[in-house]
């Protein structure tokens, strides 16, 4: 629920985040603070928070009250699973994806990843870059969010000292230049004092660039999906096939979400995995028409040629085709308390494809403490590992760094339709 | 940050919200073998079904439209039910409370006890008479504290139970909607819209919603900082102070437990300004069964509630 004082004059789409922090980083105050600050948080929430932390014993409105959902997360002051929560500026709407920072941590933060076009890293101002701001920064990295933004939090508790953030900035750069993550923003903040999280404080002077909320704002949303090439899995045929009206008699919609690129009435497609070509007859959005769509538009294709197109099937931009693949290598997340079992049986769902898969390889897996690559002969839930599968049936992939919806598959446990796994194709 | 890709199109937030809505019905369609949609007549369900007709038009829906009654209902809200479906051509199924109660499933400790949380003995009684895979429904995240962590595709076990410590991960956009046999997968499409978003669309799509929506004289007496409707079902107590006021409701359920709220807006662009200058959340001003526990919510999803 948002409550802006305007509404919307320009529409700048929306952003979806992830904050990532340990149980003590302040990661919860800061969203409470992001939500306080943009006045999404409404009155009798904010009461209910105040007579919590009234019973708790504490001077303040515990802002951190907020994000904990659960009963049984409440009983033990903990978070349990990834929560989502809304807030909007007026020229943005914003979903934050909020993953609990103790032990079942990488599978919620890659839970939480997989959907964020940023991800704010917190660091504690007294404590620096730590093992753990290390496996954040590495799991961001490995799930392909754009933009990473490191928020040196507790300023307030160092004296806001600029030598102590820009140690910190320098320590996390040193670190960052060797796991190959490019693109990072620092920004000094106190969540708890509500400095330059939407408001600068008074208590920053020297620091001079966006506070937390300029930067969310002026973020390019799920840049990943643009500069791709058009990728359009098909999920649904329409076929009214109704004899009263003979225009729609032979109609065949193949419906779907562009996963990346744009299409235009005309362009020439490849349909895979067939292989034929066609070209695109009609853009259609509930039956009316348009020249061009953009990605992530749900729309209805319409072919100039008659070609048999099932779910499953791939429509793909001719001359600019992803790989057709029988064997996959990838990085894996696995996801369950139940180990990876290679006698089981596993289904990989890829885009709008299913298939019966089965593990190859275990290549090496990623020690998350010290970020070396060591073998492995099993797997156990929030491993990382690099693994081969063999398919039953071929998956029509890209590479996850070079297009995030189309390198992207779970592994889902065919005995008890479990979600498993998340892959990363390489 | 790089700045290069801005000259790029995106799309405004209310058409990727769509776009989303869309894309998950269709996973649906395609991922299950006899799903269904519940519509109540109320607005979050009315966006879905304008959402359904984005997805699947010009063919039918791959889905009959589900209403549990609980006989509570205002009468403008069922009128405009039937209607909607007949208007679209769809299928509309009604299971009524009042039957569980005529075969014992559900057994009321008063007679004026609220209707709400027994809606799960007649939800599940339906999915198991028509064996539906998947129940589409209309909630939304920021409604309440339990609905902001479950997921989209969200498994029920075979007694309609929800476990929040045990749901199965969602990544990206990629929906595991697989269920055993009499298990059941609840959907939820517009999880990640705001009630601000939901006023929004319903003003961009210029949908038609039940007249209770709007501002109306109607009798109510204040309880608990909350307004009651005097009805037949609710009438007033001995002492209650009976005024007319102009009110709407925000939500609309069933009337036990459903309170308007003062309001002059007679049309969606008036009802858009007060929800974005609003103070009070939508259920917190007008559900009178969350207030029983902070963890209301939670417990009846636990139970097989929606």
């Amino acid at each position: 629920m948002s409550a802006p004082e305007h509404l919307p004059d320009a529409d700048n789409g929306l952003l979806r985040f992830l904050t990532c922090g340990s149980v003590d980083d302040g990661k919860s105050t800061l969203i409470g603070r992001l939500l306080y600050d943009t006045k999404a948080i409404l009155a009798d929430t904010l009461h209910a928070m105040a007579r919590t932390s009234q019973k708790r014993g504490l001077d303040a409105v515990d802002l951190s009250l907020l994000t904990d959902g659960l009963q049984a997360e409440r009983e033990q002051g903990i978070t349990i699973d990834v929560a989502y929560r809304y807030f909007s500026t007026g020229t943005r709407k914003y979903i934050i994806a909020d993953a609990p920072g103790h032990e079942q941590y990488t599978r919620n933060m890659v839970t939480a990843a997989s959907s964020a076009d940023l991800a704010v890293i917190l660091i504690d101002a007294r404590r620096g870059v730590l093992t753990q701001t290390k496996r954040h920064s590495t799991i961001a990295h490995l799930m392909g969010i754009p933009h990473l933004v490191v928020a040196v939090n507790k300023m307030d508790l160092v004296g806001y000292e600029r030598a102590v953030f820009e140690k910190i900035c320098a320590d996390y750069r040193d670190f960052a230049a060797k796991v190959g993550i490019a693109d990072v923003c620092f920004i000094p903040i106190s969540a708890l004092a509500g400095d330059m999280i939407v408001d600068r404080g008074e208590r920053l002077g020297w620091y001079s660039g966006p506070t937390l909320l300029d930067l969310l704002e002026t973020a390019v949303g799920a840049p990943a999906a643009h500069g791709a090439p058009f990728r359009f899995p098909v999920q649904y045929v329409c076929r009214p096939q109704r004899a009263d009206d003979p225009l729609l008699h032979d109609y065949r919609g193949f419906m779907g979400r562009i996963e990346s690129g744009e299409i235009a009435v005309g362009d020439a497609v490849t349909v895979l995995p067939a292989g034929r070509t066609t070209r695109i007859k009609d853009i259609q959005v509930a039956g009316v028409s348009q020249p061009l769509a953009i990605a992530e538009q749900s729309v209805t294709l319409l072919l100039e040629d008659d070609i048999d197109i099932s779910r499953g099937d791939m429509i793909a931009r001719s001359g600019a085709l992803p790989q057709t693949r029988q064997a996959v290598r990838a990085n894996l997340c696995w996801l369950s308390e139940t180990p990876l079992d290679p006698r089981r049986r596993y289904l990989i769902r890829h885009t709008t494809r299913e298939t019966q898969a089965r593990l190859a390889s275990i290549d090496s897996r990623l020690d998350i403490a010290s970020l070396a690559h060591e073998a492995a002969a099993g797997l156990a839930m929030n491993d990382i590992a690099q693994v081969s599968f063999r398919l039953a049936q071929p998956i029509f992939a890209d590479a996850y760094a070079e297009n995030r919806a189309t390198g992207a598959f779970i592994v889902i446990d065919a005995a008890t339709n479990n979600t498993v796994g998340a892959g990363m194709v390489i | 940050m790089t700045t290069a890709l801005l000259a790029r199109p995106t799309l405004a937030h209310l058409d990727w919200l769509e776009a989303e809505a869309i894309h998950i019905l269709r996973e649906v369609a395609g991922q299950c073998a006899n799903p269904a949609l519940l519509f109540s007549g109320g607005k979050d369900s009315i966006c879905l079904l304008r959402l359904a007709e984005k997805a699947f038009r010009p063919g039918r829906f791959p889905f009959p439209l589900l209403h549990i009654d609980t006989g509570h209902n205002y009468d403008e809200v069922i009128a405009f039910r039937d209607r909607r479906a007949a208007e679209l051509g769809e299928r509309l199924i009604v299971r009524t409370l009042a039957d569980s109660m005529a075969r014992g499933s559900v057994v009321l400790r008063t007679p004026d006890e609220s209707r709400n949380k027994h809606q799960s003995v007649t939800l599940l009684e339906a999915i198991e008479e028509f064996e539906f895979d998947a129940c589409i429904g209309g909630a939304r995240r920021d409604e309440e504290k339990a609905r902001a962590k479950e997921r989209i595709f969200s498994f029920r076990d075979a007694f309609g139970q929800w476990d929040p410590k045990n749901q199965r991960p969602e990544l990206w956009d990629l929906y595991n909607a697989r269920a055993h046999r009499g298990e059941n997968i609840r959907v939820f499409p517009i999880s990640n819209w705001t009630e601000l978003d939901v006023w929004q669309y319903i003003e961009r799509e210029q949908l038609e919603l039940p007249s209770i929506y709007f501002a109306h004289p109607r009798p109510v007496v204040r309880r608990n900082g909350l307004l009651q409707p005097v009805t037949p079902l609710t009438p007033a107590r001995d002492g209650d102070r009976v005024e007319t006021l102009s009110v709407r409701f925000r939500t609309v359920g069933d009337i036990t437990c459903t309170a308007p709220v003062e309001s002059a807006a007679a049309g969606v662009a008036a009802i858009i300004a007060e929800t974005a200058t609003t103070t009070i959340t939508e259920r917190g001003a007008t559900r009178l069964d969350d207030q029983t526990s902070d963890a209301s919510m939670e417990q009846r999803k636990k139970e097989g509630y929606f």
